[in-house]
């Protein structure tokens, strides 16, 4: 017997992943602007896919309220811009600020459990809706564009945000394959696995799952970010919408709960299917709603966690695999 | 005075949030999970009730005696179809399932009964109107008296049902230990059954309610979930009459928080749910005397 975490498949499929952010990077220069706002859309996508899979899929907390992060993030962007900030400055800076919220909200948030910290979380959202919803320099209710990005030539806005989404997506999830390859990611798989054994074998629970949380803090902060300079214009019933919630769940569990490849392959099915049917209405909704259900109940590790499971692939080495010695 | 009536008036939305809680409260103390579609479960009530009235004519009342069939068939099915299985998962699976449920009913109503407002207050005749006046300042509305008085008669009928009712011990005795009722003849599967289909009854109840009182879409559904949860956690969760008490809490802080801006409402609802977080991270038990629900 002996312990693999390389194989020839995932040593390829690896590269292959580099490869294709490589070449996600000239899309701006080859393709129009359409062609470039969807390919945004679907980063953003795998983006916040890939923060609540750290969450539910490796700490166990379900989150309902992530979409406070966005709209913060969002929001904060518009905020940083009004300031005479750079436009993209202010970008940084509102996923910064926006993020940093993660670590108070972290301080109460993590001792609630399970409904509790998934409602607790909605009403976080709520409480920070109806903050914006108070602010006339945000706009009120009825939403605010990002002027300041009309500086710019269409084309170049769209290639710059474009860049932006790919590094944050890049950054991102390169951080949830490396910490997840770390001695720190065994134990974050540990609790994944089962979060009394991991207690007991002497895995700092609550540290791990704050370091999480903060994590998907910043990244549903960047998501936010990415959303309001590339629509250019948001308002606080949408961006705070638990609408968010609904896809992110819908993704990870499609895809496949507490795994690292599940949630890219979920983000890109909910992308396929948004450019499908792009009339979208209830039929549409009513389908994730049933196919997010089902998949709780029927498949709870998603489709790419089946296929590991059948087939013993892994094309994005984060754990370790026991194969019998070849002779 | 203006601060007496506003305290009032908060009992009086406080009892509409109790009874909206009460069976997300009856649910989590049976079963100990939270069913995210509670609140759209309460405006489904709401439109079976709005069908009943249109295609009969009868008051919302008793419509609503004509759909409680409807809402106990629909927590039996509930429970036998999603919940049980659900029940088998681990601790994120009742609330995965029924967020995506919660998502379903909402776009199913949104099918059916299109995005239009609705409400069921014209239709209640004097029920909506009729108020009296106390001492000038305070008003007493006859809806809100009536609401108050389903939420004590609810509440207290739930309570006996758990403490003088064999039906209700085996629910207490389930609700403590599964395994050791199961071992005693229990069947856990009938048991849940039957507080799911009591639970989605009240809830159809402040679904009635809720489309008296005020408006309703097909959207409602979440808002009404958060008031409630934010009902049985204020109260304490596990505890009925601590849900009874948390919901009129809300409602107080509610019409409080609009006495400094009518802005102010729902936040300062949301702001005292957080502060009973913060201060006891397992909810405060405002009240625990009786049957453990």
């Amino acid at each position: 017997m002996t312990v693999r975490r390389w194989t020839r498949t995932s040593k390829l499929f690896t590269g292959g992943t580099g490869v294709v952010a490589l070449l996600l990077a000239i899309v701006p220069l080859v393709f129009g602007p359409d062609i470039v706002q969807k390919t945004t859309t679907l980063l953003i996508l795998i983006l916040l896919a890939a923060m609540w899979n750290a969450l539910a899929g490796y700490g166990g907390l379900l989150s309902v309220g992530q979409q406070a992060f966005i709209g913060l993030g969002a929001y904060g962007t518009v905020f940083f811009a009004g300031l005479d900030i750079p436009p993209y400055l202010a970008m940084v800076l509102a996923l910064v600020v926006a993020g940093s919220l993660s670590i108070p909200i972290s301080l109460f948030a993590l001792r609630l459990r399970a409904a509790q910290f998934a409602i607790g979380m909605w009403v976080i959202a709520e409480v920070a809706s109806i903050a914006v919803r108070l602010d006339q320099n945000l706009g009120a209710g009825t939403g605010i564009s990002l002027s300041q990005l009309y500086q710019y030539d269409p084309n170049y806005r769209q290639a710059y945000t474009f860049w932006l989404a790919l590094a944050f997506t890049v950054v991102f999830l390169a951080a949830i394959f490396f910490l997840l390859r770390s001695p720190l990611g065994a134990s974050l798989q540990a609790i994944r696995d089962d979060e009394d054994a991991a207690r007991s074998l002497g895995v700092r629970v609550a540290a791990r799952k704050r370091l999480l949380f903060v994590l998907a803090g910043f990244g549903c902060a960047a998501a936010g970010v990415l959303i309001v300079a590339n629509t250019l214009f948001i308002e606080p019933g949408s961006v705070f919408s638990v609408q968010w919630s609904a896809y992110m769940i819908f993704m990870v569990l499609v895809g496949g709960l507490g795994t690292f490849e599940g949630p890219i392959l979920g983000a890109i099915l909910l992308f396929a299917i948004q450019t499908t049917f792009t009339q979208g209405g209830p039929w549409y909704l009513v389908g994730l709603g049933a196919t997010a259900a089902l998949f709780a109940l029927v498949l709870p590790r998603g489709l790419w966690g089946t296929i590991e499971e059948r087939l013993g692939l892994r094309l994005l080495p984060v754990g370790y695999q026991v194969v019998e010695k070849k002779k | 005075m203006t601060v007496a009536n506003a305290i009032l008036q908060g009992i009086f939305l406080g009892a509409f949030y109790a009874v909206l809680a009460c069976g997300l409260s009856l649910m989590f103390g049976v079963m100990r999970i939270i069913n995210l579609a509670h609140g759209d479960i309460a405006v489904f009530g709401a439109y079976v009730v709005l069908v009943v009235v249109q295609s009969t004519g009868l008051s919302p009342l008793l419509a609503f005696l004509v759909a409680l069939p409807a809402m106990i068939a629909l927590g039996y099915v509930l429970q036998l179809t999603v919940l049980q299985r659900a029940l088998k998962g681990g601790i994120l699976t009742p609330l995965l399932a029924t967020f995506g449920l919660s998502i379903v009913i909402q776009n199913l109503l949104l099918l059916q009964f299109s995005p239009d407002v609705h409400s069921l207050g014209a239709s209640a005749g004097a029920l909506t109107t009729e108020s009296w006046n106390l001492f000038g300042s305070i008003t007493i509305p006859a809806l809100g008296l009536v609401v108050l008085a389903v939420a004590v008669v609810v509440f207290g009928a739930l309570h006996l049902f758990l403490s003088r009712t064999r039906p209700g011990w085996r629910m207490r005795a389930t609700a403590e230990d599964p395994d050791a009722a199961e071992l005693i003849g229990i069947d856990s599967r009938n048991v849940y059954a039957t507080a799911t289909a009591i639970a989605v009854a009240i809830a159809g109840l402040g679904g009635l309610f809720l489309a008296i009182r005020s408006v309703f879409d097909p959207v409602s559904g979440p808002t009404q979930l958060i008031f409630a949860f934010e009902a049985v956690v204020i109260g304490g969760m596990g505890s009925l009459w601590g849900t009874l008490m948390g919901g009129l809490a809300l409602g107080v802080a509610q019409t409080l928080g609009a006495q400094l801006n009518p802005e102010y409402a729902v936040l300062s609802g949301h702001l005292l749910f957080l502060a009973v977080l913060i201060l006891r991270f397992g909810g405060v038990r405002l009240a625990r005397f009786g049957a453990r629900a």
